[in-house]
């Protein structure tokens, strides 16, 4: 059960994502990544990390998403012509794709041999825990985060806003 | 069916951050060279989450929530930065933007 469920979610993502790449109307691209993001949620609740989950929908398929949905309305942005590719992307491109993830694969078969895995899903990843964590333990990188976004939230105003 | 291990997690965030980095790449529009790089930053959660299942280390989690936070930040910036653009130059292709070519 845990496989087939694991290998559709994992499958709709990497569909989704294709159709992202697929897509020419940039809200048909901004539609699948909702796609993504909700199979991605599945997945992390599969990993026991109910939180994260959650989060991930609120805070990407909600709030990020709706954001970029908004601007490409504003933009009132059309199809994207295709541009003509160089000579070398054209033929060398597939190839050198397909070396990079062969060597990737055979890193990860390196680092991981076949007796050392663990089955997932008898963590739990307890939301409690979760804060205790970061309001004991990662404290300052939380509070420097804040920070972060607080600036972020003002550099996006500044950007946005009309010039007198 | 095979069990399922942290490498199928690992191949899964590899496909998804190959998949977004062919859309950084290959892709004109700058909003969904943007959607592209969020895509990216997603790959990197998974394999912080599974990590953090299979350590069974919660900290994993909080780093993924931390990247979460860099994410949004980046998708406020980046979309003020392409609406800004947008009200400069009329446009949103990548080819066009060419303000700070040499």
């Amino acid at each position: 059960m845990y496989q087939a469920l694991f290998f559709l979610f994992a499958a709709s993502a990497v569909g989704f994502a294709i159709n992202l790449l697929i897509q020419r109307h940039p809200i048909h691209s901004a539609l699948s990544l909702i796609g993504v993001m909700g199979s991605l949620a599945s997945l992390y609740l599969m990993l026991g990390a109910e939180f994260l989950a959650v989060v991930q929908v609120i805070v990407y398929a909600g709030a990020v998403m709706v954001l970029f949905v908004f601007v490409i309305m504003l933009l009132n942005a059309d199809k994207e012509e295709p541009s003509d590719r160089s000579k070398m992307a054209k033929y060398l491109g597939l190839p050198l794709l397909f070396l990079l993830l062969a060597m990737i694969t055979v890193v990860i078969y390196r680092q991981f041999p076949e007796d050392a895995m663990v089955q997932f899903g008898d963590f739990p990843g307890q939301t409690a825990a979760i804060g205790r964590l970061l309001f004991r333990d990662f404290l300052l990188p939380f509070e420097v985060i804040s920070i972060l976004i607080l600036i972020a939230i003002i550099g996006a105003i500044v950007l946005a806003k009309k010039e007198p | 069916m095979p069990p399922v291990t942290p490498v199928h997690y690992l191949f899964l965030s590899m496909a998804l951050f190959t998949i977004g980095v062919i859309g950084v790449l290959t892709r004109r529009n700058v909003i969904i060279i943007l959607i592209s790089i969020e895509l990216i930053f997603n790959a990197v959660n998974i394999n912080l989450v599974a990590f953090s299942s299979q350590f069974a280390s919660i900290s994993g989690q909080t780093f993924a929530i931390f990247v979460i936070v860099a994410a949004a930040a980046e998708a406020a910036v980046g979309l003020g930065i392409i609406i800004a653009l947008f009200r400069n130059k009329e446009t949103v292709n990548a080819d066009e933007i060419d303000l700070m070519k040499w």
